[in-house]
């Protein structure tokens, strides 16, 4: 039954969206033999759907802007949650590794004097992203991956892994399957680095790809490796909301700092009603001032509909509870209206938002450029992850790396927008060289059969069960509970609820079946993805329960304020060795001075 | 809207063939909708390439009444749902199963391209300087989302299978993007000319039709790189000239 093929390298990199690809990049560049496992095919990963821009302090459109306000941002959006050390590197690393895709031949929209533009997102200071119209993450993978396929990195495509393989507590290859034939393989490796992206796809209302199935948390928790901060968990607060089939779908923040205003159905501008302490003096005062700022104006401060995103969700949320929605239970963003300001308003709309343009344009028969949009909260992102050293980026699992979005620490309590492609770059190279590194250091390691065969058989099982439940029925529960139940806005019995449910679903899904042959067995993946839903939607759960408060991407109703009591620790899970999910909160390292001060001058 | 009925390619190699699929349909559905809520009602092994479902990765490829598109892209309120929609998987390509194909000669033909080659740098802190003009240009090349749809159409492939001397479409566009990055300096004339069989291209345009990016692949990206093909290579008084300068 374990009938393998069996291939090795030193560095295996799991996922290759930016961050996969950019570790694999790194990892070559030292001349260590790389492989490279992506879910679909090369150039498909999430990243391609990123729109507004990356994040990095170059200061080519504000001279003010520098590293330390850049850190401070991060900071102050993730509600200081976030790993320092990471928020530091990020902060200064992010210039050279968008100046570097320049150099492998990135083309970024260009400021008059001929450098990369950078535009305002919600929650930086001063404009930041480095952004190719509303497309910049087709942009950069499609960089990296032109680049890469040059650096003799072996790339394995539409290859799924279900199983890490450990000898004596370290990372010594990878269990999957190629999704075309079936047929399984085992990847031997010295390190492994994951970059397999998100979890959206637990909840019903995701703008994430089909891949997003927590694949490498869930293969990190599985090894041993501490999950952190799984309970902050970002909802977009602009998806499409109709029709029905492209709810979710992505409306790029970029819309809002191009001028974008939200509206609820009284036509009022509703997020001038609430605007949070920490953020009073850097938002402007009324619609005039807020229009300056998005036009470049040097002393306005942004308007309200660029604070951070978790605070944009809530009261769009709000609004539709509230009655004060559109038809289909979300709020209007309006673009259009800029045509008051600007005289060619239509083809400035088009040029600096084309994807969006397109994307109502066919998927709604909506002209944003006359007419304003429906929005609601989407579930866009997990700031949670795979706990790692932020130097590195090594899990607590030796010779098991992780950088992009399954890694946390970076965003804390809240990703503000931009961050996450720069996130990639700067923590994808170094997942990268210190893989390498790693890998160069240590002997090969030994597969254990007992752990093939073992990952070989629950891969096949759903076969041994023609007439079980259809995968897809489980997976839909799983979506409609996780939404319900632990999305925008928790509760303690709602989550409860959530838990004991979970218990149910996973009886469900042991009982899931397929018929058919192991060739491109949709079906079949779909089975195989539950577990991973499951171990990552529990995760989640359990963490929200146990944060009683509200803090970034996490809401709770019951606790609706910030509390001291849980400002200094990050909730971390792990498992038992019973297989149980085992909680405890961890004291954040008290930060460095000189970055405490720089914080401070930064208020 | 009710019901609809749906003729979709599934099986694999000889035992492939037509089965149909009644599923209901509703306000703002497009073709992956439908297939979705196939393979959960009746058909859990269906195999379709997709991941996005916004028309950003260009996985979803396949021919919906005889055309190739996107199906996360093909509103149903576009087409007639009185008759079957017919979804196969792209002909240019050998058949895995249902509506995937093996897609990957395209991959091969990427890398065989020669690589991106950037000047030195115009400052000293190893920065370029470009304006947006000359940016915008290339950027409509760089929108492309490989969906491979203007491979799918090409009668080259299709009906002639060239594939070992014809790059294709989507080649010629991204050779297109490189030989007119503002900052590249690598010649890949010559092996459009002759490993990628630019001149096989008998501009019909079919190619640019059904592009879901809307880039002009023809007008923009193949003409272009046959006319610098036809300076370089066979234009007389360019040879003359040449003959007493020393090439690049």
């Amino acid at each position: 039954m374990s009938d393998y093929q069996t291939v090795e390298h030193d560095v295996l990199v799991i996922g290759a969206g930016g961050a996969g690809l950019r570790a694999a990049i790194e990892a070559a560049a030292s001349k260590v033999s790389v492989g490279l496992v992506c879910k679909s095919l090369l150039g498909k990963a999430h990243t391609v759907m990123a729109e507004g821009g990356m994040a990095a302090a170059m200061a080519n459109v504000d001279d003010r802007d520098n590293w330390k306000v850049h850190f401070s941002d991060t900071m102050r959006g993730g509600q200081y949650l976030n790993n320092w050390v990471m928020a530091e590197l990020h902060a200064k690393e992010a210039p050279d590794r968008v100046r570097e895709l320049e150099a492998w031949g990135a083309l970024f929209d260009r400021t008059r004097d001929g450098r990369i533009l950078q535009r305002n997102f919600g929650g930086h200071r001063y404009p930041r992203l480095a952004h190719v119209g509303d497309r910049t993450g087709l942009e950069m993978i499609r960089t990296l991956q032109d680049h890469g396929i040059h650096q003799g990195i072996e790339v394995y495509m539409e290859q799924t892994v279900t199983t890490l393989l450990t000898d004596g507590g370290r990372v010594v290859g990878a269990f999957g399957y190629d999704r075309e034939r079936g047929r399984f393989k085992v990847f031997k490796a010295k390190a492994i680095v994951l970059a397999t992206g998100g979890v959206g796809r637990a909840f019903k209302i995701s703008s994430n790809s089909w891949e997003y199935t927590g694949d490498g948390h869930a293969l990190a928790y599985n090894a041993g490796a501490d999950l952190m901060d799984m309970e902050f968990v970002q909802f977009h607060p602009t998806g499409m909301v109709w029709p029905p089939s492209v709810r979710g779908i992505l409306v790029t923040e970029g819309v809002r700092g191009e001028g974008g205003r939200l509206l609820n159905n009284k036509g009022e501008r509703f997020m001038f009603n609430d605007i949070p302490d920490l953020y009073k003096n850097q938002t402007a005062k009324d619609a005039e001032e807020g229009w300056r700022y998005v036009t470049g104006d040097k002393s306005a401060n942004r308007p309200p509909e660029l604070l951070t995103r978790d605070h944009v969700a809530r009261c769009i949320n709000r609004e539709v509870k509230a009655g004060r929605g559109s038809p289909h239970g979300g709020v209007y963003l309006d673009i259009a209206w800029i045509k008051e300001k600007i005289p060619s308003a239509q083809d400035h709309i088009k040029k600096k938002l084309p994807s969006m343009y397109h994307q109502f344009k066919e998927l709604a028969g909506v002209d944003i450029t006359t007419t304003t949009m429906e929005v609601g909260p989407t579930t866009h992102y997990v700031m949670g992850g795979v706990r790692v050293d932020g130097v590195t980026q090594m899990s607590t699992v030796p010779g098991l790396f992780a950088a992009g979005e399954v890694a946390a620490g970076l965003h804390g309590a809240n990703r503000l927008g931009g961050n996450s492609l720069s996130d990639l770059l700067v923590f994808g190279k170094r997942a990268g060289e210190h893989a390498a590194n790693w890998a160069r250091q240590q002997g090969a390691g030994r597969i254990d059969e007992a752990q093939v065969s073992q990952a070989a058989k629950q891969a096949l099982e759903p076969f041994d069960r023609p007439n079980g439940e259809n995968p897809y029925n489980v997976q839909h529960s799983l979506q409609d509970m996780m939404q319900d139940k632990v999305g925008i806005v928790r509760t303690e019995a709602d989550m409860a609820a959530a838990i004991e449910g979970l218990g149910a679903l996973k009886k469900r899904a042991s009982g899931v079946g397929i018929a058919g042959n192991r060739e491109y067995n949709s079906g079949w993946h779909t089975c195989l993805d539950l577990p991973n839903l499951l171990c990552v939607s529990e995760a989640v759960a359990r963490c929200a329960l146990d944060r009683r408060e509200s803090r970034g991407g996490h809401f709770r109703e019951d606790y609706p304020e910030k509390s001291k009591e849980f400002a200094n620790h990050n909730t971390v899970v792990r498992k038992n060795a019973d297989g149980s999910m085992q909680l405890r909160r961890e004291a954040i390292p008290a930060m460095r001075e000189d970055l405490k001060q720089v914080v401070e001058e930064n208020k | 809207m009710g019901k609809a009925t749906f003729r979709i390619w599934t099986g694999q190699a000889e035992q492939a063939g037509f089965k149909d699929y009644a599923t209901d349909v509703g306000e703002g559905m497009v073709v992956l909708d439908a297939v979705h809520q196939i393979q959960a009602e009746t058909a859990p092994t269906l195999a379709c390439r997709w991941n996005c479902k916004a028309g950003k990765c260009g996985s979803c490829s396949a021919e919906i009444n005889g055309k190739p598109r996107l199906m996360c892209m093909t509103r149903l309120d576009q087409l007639d749902l009185s008759m079957p929609v017919v979804i196969e998987p792209m002909k240019s390509f050998p058949h895995i199963k249902d509506l995937v194909t093996d897609v990957s000669w395209n991959f091969r033909v990427k890398k065989s391209i020669k690589k991106f080659k950037p000047r030195a740098p115009d400052a000293p802190d190893g920065t370029w300087r470009m304006q947006q003009a000359d940016v915008d240009r290339v950027q409509e090349f760089r929108k492309c989302i490989e969906c491979f749809l203007c491979q799918d159409v090409c009668h080259v492939l299709r009906d002639h299978h060239k594939h070992p001397e014809f790059a294709g479409p989507r080649h010629f566009v991204y050779t297109a993007a490189l030989e007119m990055h503002p900052l590249d300096t690598e010649d890949r004339l010559g092996q459009m000319k002759d490993e990628g069989g630019l001149g096989y291209c008998n501009i019909t345009k079919c190619c640019t039709k059904v592009c879901p990016e809307h880039i002009t692949i023809t007008d923009n990206a193949i003409i272009p790189l046959k006319e610098r093909v036809v300076d370089e290579y066979y234009d007389p008084i360019t040879r003359l000239f040449k003959m007493f300068k020393p090439r690049k």
